[in-house]
């Protein structure tokens, strides 16, 4: 069972690493570099923390 | 009202900006933080008995819970002030400066990386020992753990730490039961803490032994301040972190005083010090089939929301190195679906399996701890002059921590004794890695700093710093 499961294992690896991989291509490819890198930090605070006390 | 309305827009326009998703709770930054850290209550503290007696690991336990309470405390009020993913990375951004902020987010990210390498090393020694297979290979659990939580991590924050909640109470629960089980108001019946520790062997090698337990004491707490990584994510940061990591640092306290209890009362030190399993071992001496399973299968979740924890936590700092381009902005992309760091998983997936295949068990803690150690010594003196540059009054805090600055000042001295612990354990390690972030250092100051924005990088809307 536990020489099965270990096999399992590497095969549950395969398919999940392989997956994405396959999604990482798709998203950078449709979407461009801009979109991507767009996240600002900060955002939220400058939007709704004013520092007034 | 509005200001939530606008916030909501802020993090969910779609095709123009592409954030971290704003979802996660409380007790998402519990989950967090104690999924993190409760597998050293499965493995790791033990070895301070080793170091200095059953009394040593009793006695760290509460000196390093000082620590760590110090930790939690400076941590929930300069993150519930500074609510950006990297953590105690922005933190230092802020308030100390750019080279201090870069030497942070590698400590953020070798600490975790390595915890979620020996987490991975454990969950498989940990099935091949149940197994009892002589020679199998354990290398294909520590692949289906990393590349399986960072896969889910791929997917989403929302299920990643749901996932997280779920296996560590679970994992937590399981302590509870045992220390229940075995009649812990009745010594003799189960119990003989009596026999097993007495004035003769509660110190074997004095308090030099208690000294160098500090390094193994870690182990009890280790992690905790990772919930300020979620910072980006959470719906209300100045409420849910200080909230989350407070809550999750009792439950930590409780479980380690219970562990210790039950373990030093079960075992003769000289076996508690070198077992890698003490819960697990604590549930077979019960001689109840049903509880040596129950602490087998809790070991292997608490290495699993230790490592997923990891994963979440060593890719927002990433991240945000990319963000701030300390590192080529590449890495600060977000997944436009998922809303996740997914260059950040993805690259430091490799690492951790590289790692986890070629490191052994010690090194990689060792590596981990002293990581951790920098970070908490950084935390100490960043309170100070937060504390300075921008008194209470000053700007709004979503948790001011008490007794300021007795808890900066404990953090810095239990760091120091540490630091000695550490040296005299593992002295060429702690050499080599002071001398690879001071190296480092030099490489972002001569040559990386140049690419940096500078004007961007300081983002929080607050006055001038006192003295300015």
């Amino acid at each position: 069972m536990w020489i099965s499961l270990s096999y399992a294992c590497w095969g549950i690896s395969v398919v999940l690493a392989l997956w994405m991989l396959y999604d990482w291509f798709k998203v950078d490819t449709t979407y461009s570099e801009d979109v991507l890198t767009s996240s600002r930090e900060g955002e939220l605070e400058a939007v709704s923390e004013k520092h007034r006390i | 009202m509005t200001a939530a309305v606008e916030t909501a827009q802020t993090t969910t326009i779609h095709g123009d900006r592409v954030s971290l998703l704003r979802v996660l709770g409380p007790a998402h930054v519990w989950a967090l933080g104690v999924g993190i850290v409760l597998v050293g209550e499965f493995t790791g503290w033990n070895f301070s008995a080793d170091k200095g007696g059953t009394l040593a690991a009793l006695i760290v336990c509460w000196v390093v819970g000082l620590l760590y309470t110090s930790v939690a405390m400076i941590d929930s009020e300069v993150t519930s002030t500074v609510a950006a993913a990297g953590g105690q990375y922005a933190q230092a951004k802020h308030i100390v400066g750019p080279l201090m902020a870069f030497n942070v987010a590698l400590f953020l990210v070798f600490a975790y990386t390595m915890l979620e390498v020996s987490d991975a090393i454990l969950l498989g020694q940990t099935i091949v020992a149940k197994a009892g297979i002589p020679d199998m290979s354990y290398n294909s659990f520590i692949a289906a753990t990393i590349v399986v939580l960072a896969w889910l991590n791929y997917r989403g924050v929302l299920m990643t730490l749901n996932v997280n909640f779920v296996i560590t109470a679970i994992a937590y629960v399981s302590i509870v039961i045992l220390f229940f089980s075995v009649s812990p108001w009745t010594q003799g019946a189960v119990l003989k803490l009596n026999e097993l520790v007495t004035p003769g062997n509660a110190l074997p090698y004095g308090w030099i032994g208690v000294i160098a337990a500090f390094q193994f004491g870690i182990w009890y707490y280790l992690g905790i301040e990772g919930t300020t990584q979620a910072a980006e994510e959470v719906r209300s940061p100045a409420r849910s972190l200080p909230y989350g990591t407070m809550a999750g640092m009792i439950t930590l306290l409780i479980a380690a005083a219970m562990t210790w209890y039950v373990c030093a009362s079960l075992m003769p030190w000289e076996y508690l010090g070198i077992t890698p399993y003490p819960l697990w071992d604590a549930g077979k001496l019960t001689g109840s089939p049903l509880l040596e399973n129950l602490l087998f299968i809790a070991t292997l979740l608490a290495a699993l929301a230790s490592a997923n924890g990891c994963i979440n936590d060593a890719a927002r700092a990433w991240f945000s190195l990319g963000r701030d381009r300390y590192l080529p902005s590449w890495f600060s992309a977000v997944h436009p679906k998922y809303r996740t760091p997914y260059r950040s998983i993805l690259f430091l997936l490799p690492i951790a399996l590289a790692f986890a295949f070629i490191a052994d068990l010690n090194q990689a803690i060792t590596f981990s701890i002293l990581s951790g150690v920098l970070q908490y010594t950084f935390m100490s003196i960043n309170i100070m002059m937060f504390r300075k540059k921008w008194p209470l009054g000053t700007i709004r805090r979503g948790y001011t921590h008490p007794f300021h600055p007795l808890p900066a000042i404990v953090l810095f001295c239990l760091c120091v004794v540490t630091f000695f612990a550490i040296f005299l354990g593992f002295g060429s390690q702690l050499s080599a890695m002071v001398a690879f972030y001071f190296l480092i250092s030099l490489w972002f100051h001569f040559y990386r700093y140049k690419f940096v924005r500078r004007g961007d990088q300081f983002t929080m809307p607050w006055p001038k710093p006192q003295g300015y």
